[in-house]
């Protein structure tokens, strides 16, 4: 139990996926303009990431490793994650259409969000089980939410700033996100 | 100018993916922390998207237009795949350093873009031209923005001093916050130049990944993203 704590707050906090790692770049700079699409991002980022995990461990574990199979993970990987996230998208469209109207639009985006494919190679790299993978795989999420949140929050405030006018558009949006890292390193001394 | 010339030029200055097209940002940022590094990640970039490249151009033909996406994925996954284990046996300091970041080659968005863009529409040879064009145009990104932070970072220019004694190094360079500095002070002396650049095209006009930018990126951007949205705006 107490080692499944440290892999989730290492994984949320210490080793941001975003802000350390720089996995899943491309939404955290794209969808974080309003503080609301930022967590419907968020809410289907910790969906995805954690069901794909799950999944790509459990292929890892059952198929590719019995089998001898380990130098196919990136293949078999991108393209269970590629179904997955349809499958996954279609299944909230049948079963749950509330959860489909808030998470529906970002679903498909996450197809092509490095992040899920880096947790699920990183779960192998790390030699985690298949809970750990998936707390794992959770937390990375979670930290992903964490961080695109807060960057929508300032991105509201810096708005209304008067920033020099070389630095608008995404410049300042890279420096925030430097600051936020140089805050992140802060947390290495959770662990 | 001859037009296998002409795709080199395009791919090093004219589209140069990390300074004009701003694609493939996430390799950028992280293993730019030496020069070295920089430069073989370009490097393996490189000859993943020649390869590819040619094999798309060579089926290009044989590919159904409807399932082309999922059928460029695998043959850039097996090519990742193929380099990744010829790096394990012959480089292994290099594979230890890049580590994560070769497999995730294959969701990088030149590789998928050229093939969407370009091989899937052109002749065997312009396509080969066009991969060693935009390869050589990350790979001196990649090695520029390596060499500015390994300078700042460390003092040092392919691990050779290069700085007077005195010279204190930065070191917040060469960890995580560096690399966003140095991407932000890029873009803005960009802005600033009013260079030609995806970061200071049209501003962005809808929430999507990379900025929603697709009518201005010309096809180059995430081909799959786009193609998803148009389907969603079927739907509705």
């Amino acid at each position: 139990m107490k080692e499944l704590m440290i892999i989730l707050i290492g994984a949320a906090l210490v080793n941001n996926v975003v802000l350390s790692q720089f996995l899943g770049l491309c939404p955290f700079l794209g969808v974080s303009k309003k503080i609301e699409t930022a967590a419907g991002m968020g809410a289907a980022v910790i969906f995805v990431i954690t069901i794909s995990s799950l999944i790509a461990s459990l292929i890892y574990k059952f198929i590719l490793q019995p089998l001898h199979l380990e130098y196919l993970q990136t293949i078999v990987f991108i393209l269970v994650i590629a179904a997955l996230v349809q499958f996954v998208e279609i299944m909230l469209k049948k079963t749950s259409p509330g959860l489909y109207q808030a998470l529906g639009v970002y679903l498909p985006l996450i197809t092509t969000n490095c992040a899920v494919l880096g947790v699920a190679l990183l779960n192998v790299q790390k030699d985690y089980g298949i809970l750990a993978s998936v707390v794992n795989g959770f937390g990375t999420a979670i930290g992903f939410t964490i961080a695109i949140v807060i960057m929508a929050g300032i991105r509201e405030r810096i708005e209304g700033n008067d920033i020099p006018k070389a630095f608008r558009g995404s410049p300042i949006i890279l420096i925030t996100a430097g600051l936020m890292a140089i805050a992140f390193f802060g947390f290495a001394g959770l662990l | 100018m001859n037009k296998y010339v002409e795709r080199l030029y395009n791919g090093i200055i004219k589209e140069n993916p990390t300074f004009v097209l701003m694609l493939g940002m996430c390799p950028t940022l992280a293993v730019t922390t030496s020069a070295m590094n920089g430069l073989g990640m370009g490097l393996t970039t490189t000859v993943v998207l020649v390869m590819s490249n040619l094999i798309i151009s060579a089926l290009r033909k044989m590919i159904p237009d409807k399932v082309r996406i999922p059928a460029f994925i695998v043959i850039v996954a097996s090519l990742v795949t193929v380099v990744e284990l010829i790096l394990e046996a012959n480089l292994p300091s290099l594979y230890e350093t890049l580590g994560i970041y070769i497999p995730l080659i294959v969701v990088n968005c030149i590789i998928l873009g050229r093939a969407e863009a370009f091989a899937s529409k052109n002749s065997i040879g312009l396509s080969i031209f066009d991969g060693i064009g935009m390869g050589l145009g990350f790979t001196v990104g990649l090695t520029c923005i390596g060499i500015f932070r390994e300078w700042i970072g460390n003092g040092t220019i392919f691990s050779l001093k290069l700085s007077p004694e005195s010279y204190e190094p930065i070191s917040i360079f060469v960890l995580a916050p560096g690399a966003f500095f140095v991407l932000a002070m890029l873009t803005a002396l960009q802005n600033k130049l009013k260079l030609k650049s995806a970061t200071n095209g049209e501003g962005a006009k809808s929430n999507i990944a990379c900025g929603g930018n697709c009518s201005t990126c010309s096809g180059s951007d995430c081909a799959i993203n786009r193609e998803l949205l148009e389907k969603e705006k079927e739907n509705r």
